[in-house]
C-alpha cells in the first residue's frame, strides 16, 4: 500500500474468483472498473453507475455489493466473486441453472447482478424463503424487461429445493 | 460518473487514522455508500480518502450494561443480524434492516451514515427516537455528544476537524417499536418517516433533521388513542415544500405514519 497521501496508484492484492490477483489501481478506480478494464471480466455490467440498478453486483467476502460503489482499493485483502467465477467448469451453479430452467433471462443485462444477489441471499438465509423474502432481497436489482416473475420463481426453486454450495470464504 | 482524482490512504489502525486526521486534508471513507456516489456525482470533493472501513477495532456491538456500544464501522447488515441488538435494541436492528437494499447494507456503516447526515437517514431517525449518543475521538481526547446535538442540518454535523466517530451509544430499549417510511420508489430516500420506540417518537421529513414529536409523546403518556396522539405529529413544525413534497403533504404523511406506527405497537386506535 502507498504510504503517502498522494494520488499515486495503490498496490492491492485480492482474490478474484479464487485466484490471487495483484494490481496497481488508481484510487478513484471502482471495483467494477478494475474487474472489467484491468482484469477483462466483462460479465460484471455497469448499468446506472449510481448505486441504483444492481447490474454491477459482485460478491465481496461472500456478500453482494454494488461494484460501481466500491473503489478497487477497498477490496485489498478480500475475496471477490464475479459471474465468471460461479460455474464449476461446465457445471452451472444451481442459481444459474435455475435461471436457465425458469427462463429468468430476457435481454440478459441485469442477469449477472441478479444471479449474484440471489447467491448472496441463499448464502445468508438459514431456511426456506418466501416470495416476499426474495422480492426484498432483490430490491437493489432492476430488470427493465420487467422479467421479475421468472427471476423470483428461479430463486425460490433453488431456495426451497436444494443446498447451495459455498462459492467464497464469506462469513455469513 | 468518474470522480475527480483523489488520493487514497489505508489507515493502519485507529491511532494511525487519528494522526492522519489531525494532519488534515483527508476525508474518511468507511463503507463509501454515501461518499462514493457523491464523489462520482461531483457533489463532494476529496483530496485524499482515509480508509477506515477495514478497522475491526471499530466494528463491534458490546453490552456495557447501561448502554450498548456500537463501533463506527459496524455495517448495517451486522446491526440487522446481531442477536444482541435484536434482543436489547430491536428498534435499531429493525431500522438497519430497512435501509436501502442488501448490497448497500453489506457495505454501509453506522458511523458513515451519521457523518453523512442525510435528513432521511434511517439510523439517525431511529437514534433520535432512542436518545443515542455519539463518541468522537481525536488525537488528544474523546468527547461524547447527544445525537440530537450532533446532527445540525442536511449534511451538517458537529464533527470538528481532526475528529472521528468511533462509537454510537444507546441505552437498551426492549419495548414495542415501529419504523415506517413513505418513499416514492423502492430506493428513494423517504419523504417522511416515523420511528417509535417505547413511547418515544421521532419523525423525519418535517425539518432538515429528524425531530421528536413531544405532543405525541405527551398524549401517549396521558393515555390518548393512536388517532388523537398522531394528530399532533406535525405540531410546532414548519415543513419544507420542495419538488418531492409540499408542506401540507408532509404534515399529512407524518400524521398517517405516526397513527399506523402507534397502532402497530399496540396503542388503541
Amino acid at each position: 500500500m502507498t504510504e503517502s497521501g498522494s494520488r499515486e496508484d495503490v498496490e492491492i492484492k485480492l482474490s478474484v474468483n479464487g485466484r490471487p490477483v495483484a494490481a496497481a489501481v488508481e484510487p478513484r478506480t471502482t471495483l467494477a472498473g478494475l474487474l472489467r478494464d484491468e482484469l477483462g471480466l466483462t460479465g460484471t455490467n455497469i448499468g446506472c453507475d449510481t448505486t441504483s440498478c444492481g447490474a454491477c453486483t459482485v460478491l465481496l467476502d461472500g456478500r453482494a455489493v454494488k461494484s460501481c460503489t466500491v473503489v478497487g482499493a477497498q477490496a485489498h485483502g478480500r475475496s471477490v466473486v464475479t459471474i465468471e467465477g460461479l460455474a464449476d467448469g461446465d457445471r452451472l451453479h444451481p442459481v444459474q441453472r435455475a435461471f436457465h430452467e425458469h427462463h429468468a433471462v430476457q435481454c440478459g443485462f441485469c442477469t449477472p447482478g441478479m444471479v449474484l444477489a440471489a447467491v448472496s441471499l441463499l448464502g445468508s438465509a438459514p431456511g426456506p424463503l418466501t416470495e416476499q423474502d426474495v422480492r426484498l432481497a432483490l430490491k437493489g436489482n432492476l430488470c427493465r424487461c420487467t422479467g421479475y416473475h421468472n427471476i423470483i420463481q428461479a430463486v425460490l426453486a433453488v431456495a426451497n429445493t436444494q443446498a447451495v454450495p459455498a462459492v467464497s470464504n464469506g462469513d455469513e | 460518473m468518474i470522480p475527480a482524482a483523489f488520493g487514497y490512504r489505508r489507515a493502519g489502525d485507529l491511532a494511525d487514522a487519528l494522526i492522519r486526521l489531525g494532519q488534515g486534508g483527508v476525508t474518511v471513507l468507511a463503507g463509501g455508500q454515501s461518499l462514493l456516489p457523491a464523489l462520482k456525482a461531483r457533489t463532494a470533493r476529496a483530496e485524499t480518502l482515509l480508509d477506515i472501513g477495514h478497522l475491526t477495532e471499530l466494528s463491534h456491538i458490546t453490552d456495557n450494561g447501561s448502554h450498548l456500544a456500537i463501533g463506527a464501522t459496524t455495517r448495517h447488515c451486522d446491526l440487522a443480524a446481531s442477536d444482541l441488538l435484536r434482543e436489547r435494541l430491536p428498534s435499531l436492528a429493525g431500522a438497519a434492516a430497512l435501509i436501502a437494499d442488501p448490497q448497500i447494507r453489506h457495505m454501509g456503516t453506522i458511523g458513515g451514515s451519521l457523518a453523512h447526515a442525510d435528513p432521511a437517514a434511517d439510523l439517525i431517525l431511529a437514534g433520535i427516537a432512542l436518545d443515542a449518543s455519539v463518541v468522537l475521538a481525536r488525537r488528544d481526547g474523546v468527547r461524547v455528544i447527544a445525537l440530537r446535538d450532533f446532527v445540525l442540518g442536511a449534511g451538517r454535523t458537529a464533527i470538528e476537524p481532526g475528529e472521528l466517530i468511533t462509537e454510537v451509544r444507546v441505552a437498551p430499549d426492549t419495548g414495542p417499536w415501529s419504523h415506517r417510511k413513505f418513499h416514492r420508489d423502492a430506493l428513494e430516500w423517504a419523504v417522511v418517516a416515523v420511528a417509535v420506540s417505547s413511547g418515544r417518537v421521532a419523525i423525519s421529513g418535517l425539518a432538515p433533521v429528524p425531530v421528536r414529536a413531544p405532543g405525541v409523546e405527551a398524549a401517549l403518556k396521558r393515555g390518548a388513542g393512536a388517532a388523537e396522539a398522531a394528530a399532533l405529529a406535525d405540531a410546532g413544525t414548519d415543513p419544507p415544500t420542495d419538488r418531492t413534497a409540499g408542506a401540507d403533504y408532509r404534515r399529512h404523511l407524518a400524521r398517517v405514519l405516526t397513527r399506523r406506527a402507534l397502532i402497530e405497537i399496540g396503542v388503541a386506535p
